[in-house]
């Protein structure tokens, strides 16, 4: 037996093929924070990964605009069920910040400034997939979207795009980060609506 | 107490629909099998067309406890899909379904014993009031003190149940951005530092706070919060709206 909202659809979008299931169209840049914006100086901003062993491997913002860096044009969408799409950002992949990293964990771990965490498979990470990304639109990133610079992930729900990323740790295991452990799914594939636990 | 769960779509029906504000209105659910919600948790709301067309939002919910009956408070945006049907067309009878509840971080426990600072804009104050009820509830002998931010006096939800909430543990402070009854000790502006200053626990306290509202309003009340030396991590935030 289906449930009907009497009279409801008058109002209705237009659907688009590249919209996910349950999601709607903005043009919009909304925001979720589960706090308050880090202010991050891109002079005191840098990006360590460690892994299994201890070992460490940092680059600074001079860093990191030294490695090449890709023009993105993406569709993202948000768990809260906004989606936007054709967005353009500038970024560097992180196929380059794991070129010569050593590691057997499939797993990790971003960590960003305010201690915010999230799990992501490291196969969805590598392979033109994922990107440190700077700008938004041709400006700066804003605070509010993640800046000086957030983990892109496009493909995933928005919140696996870290804002104020600092950093990743490998895991063995898919552990949770922090919207994980508060009721977030664990994957987050928004063609296959994995929204919540 | 209740632990999220998200099940599936749950089936609900309109109860009640009541006019609270020129633009929002208090819905009463009723859904048989809602497992009960913590204060200050959301849901996802679906509306089908009789064609199958579907939308989806997600809506905080302004009840919290045990109970399969569901209070939302509704503001309709401009240019909405779903918030004008809630706001203007939706009568008790109506059927719709829900989902969760969710999220497990904008939330209040009774087992937590520290001072509890509520700061809102605007419909912002929904998830809010469920904490501020859920504390009044509890007897908590710790104070709670919430700062609302409204357009004007006809634009707050909750008004005349919030005032009746004021006793020594609990302390009500309105901030009018657009237009200020005559016995307002503030002028019509934005919350600013002076006013959270003035009203809100200080850092020392360490009250754990909650802001919701606007993008831009969370922004600014969550900077002050952090310049007057509150813990970014004792702050916790839920934002709608874009910038």
């Amino acid at each position: 037996m289906g449930v009907f909202s009497r009279g409801f659809g008058d109002r209705r979008r237009e659907s688009d093929p590249k919209l996910p299931p349950g999601q709607y169209l903005t043009e919009d840049f909304p925001v979720l924070s589960a706090g308050p914006t880090p202010r991050v100086d891109t002079a005191d901003w840098s990006f360590t990964i460690v892994t299994e062993d201890g070992t460490k491997k940092s680059w600074s913002w001079a860093d990191m605009m030294a490695l090449p860096i890709d023009e993105i044009g993406t569709d993202i969408h948000c768990v809260t069920r906004w989606s936007k799409l054709g967005t353009h950002w500038r970024g560097v992949s992180l196929d380059h910040f794991f070129t010569d990293i050593s590691t057997s964990d499939q797993y990790t771990m971003a960590h960003s400034y305010g201690g915010y965490t999230t799990n992501v498979p490291l196969e969805d990470l590598l392979g033109g997939k994922s990107w440190i990304a700077f700008e938004f639109e041709g400006a700066p990133l804003d605070p509010e979207h993640g800046g000086p610079a957030r983990l892109l992930v496009p493909h995933l729900y928005f919140w696996k795009s870290a804002k104020w990323v600092n950093g990743i740790t490998m895991h063995a295991n898919d552990d949770p980060g922090f919207w994980e452990q508060n009721g977030y799914n664990l994957y987050g594939d928004p063609w296959k609506e994995q929204r919540y636990w | 107490m209740v632990e999220p769960i998200v099940a599936g779509w749950l089936p609900g029906t309109v109860a009640s629909a009541t006019r609270m504000t020129p633009h929002g209105r208090i819905l009463e659910l009723q859904v048989p099998s809602w497992p009960g919600n913590l204060p200050g948790q959301h849901l996802d709301l679906r509306l089908t067309a009789e064609d199958g067309y579907q939308a989806v939002r997600s809506y905080s919910v302004a009840s919290f406890g045990a109970g399969t009956s569901i209070e939302l408070a509704v503001e309709e945006v401009a240019d909405g899909e779903v918030s004008p049907y809630l706001v203007d067309d939706v009568q008790p009878g109506d059927q719709l379904e829900v989902r969760g509840p969710i999220g497990n971080y904008f939330v209040w426990r009774d087992s937590q014993t520290d001072p509890v600072q509520l700061i809102a804009g605007g419909s912002g104050s929904v998830p809010l009031v469920s904490i501020a009820r859920a504390h009044q509830r509890s007897k908590s002998t710790t104070g709670c003190r919430f700062i609302y931010s409204v357009r004007t006096p006809a634009d707050a939800l909750y008004a005349d149940e919030l005032m009746g909430l004021v006793s020594s543990t609990f302390t009500l402070d309105w901030v009018y951005t657009r237009q200020a009854p005559p016995e307002s000790p503030r002028k019509p502006g934005r919350i600013d530092r002076s006013i959270i200053e003035t009203t809100a626990f200080t850092p020392a306290e360490k009250p754990m706070v909650y802001v919701c509202g606007p993008t831009s309003f969370v922004e600014a009340v969550a900077g002050i919060l952090v310049d007057l030396g509150h813990d970014p991590m004792r702050i916790k935030t839920e934002r709608f709206g874009g910038v």
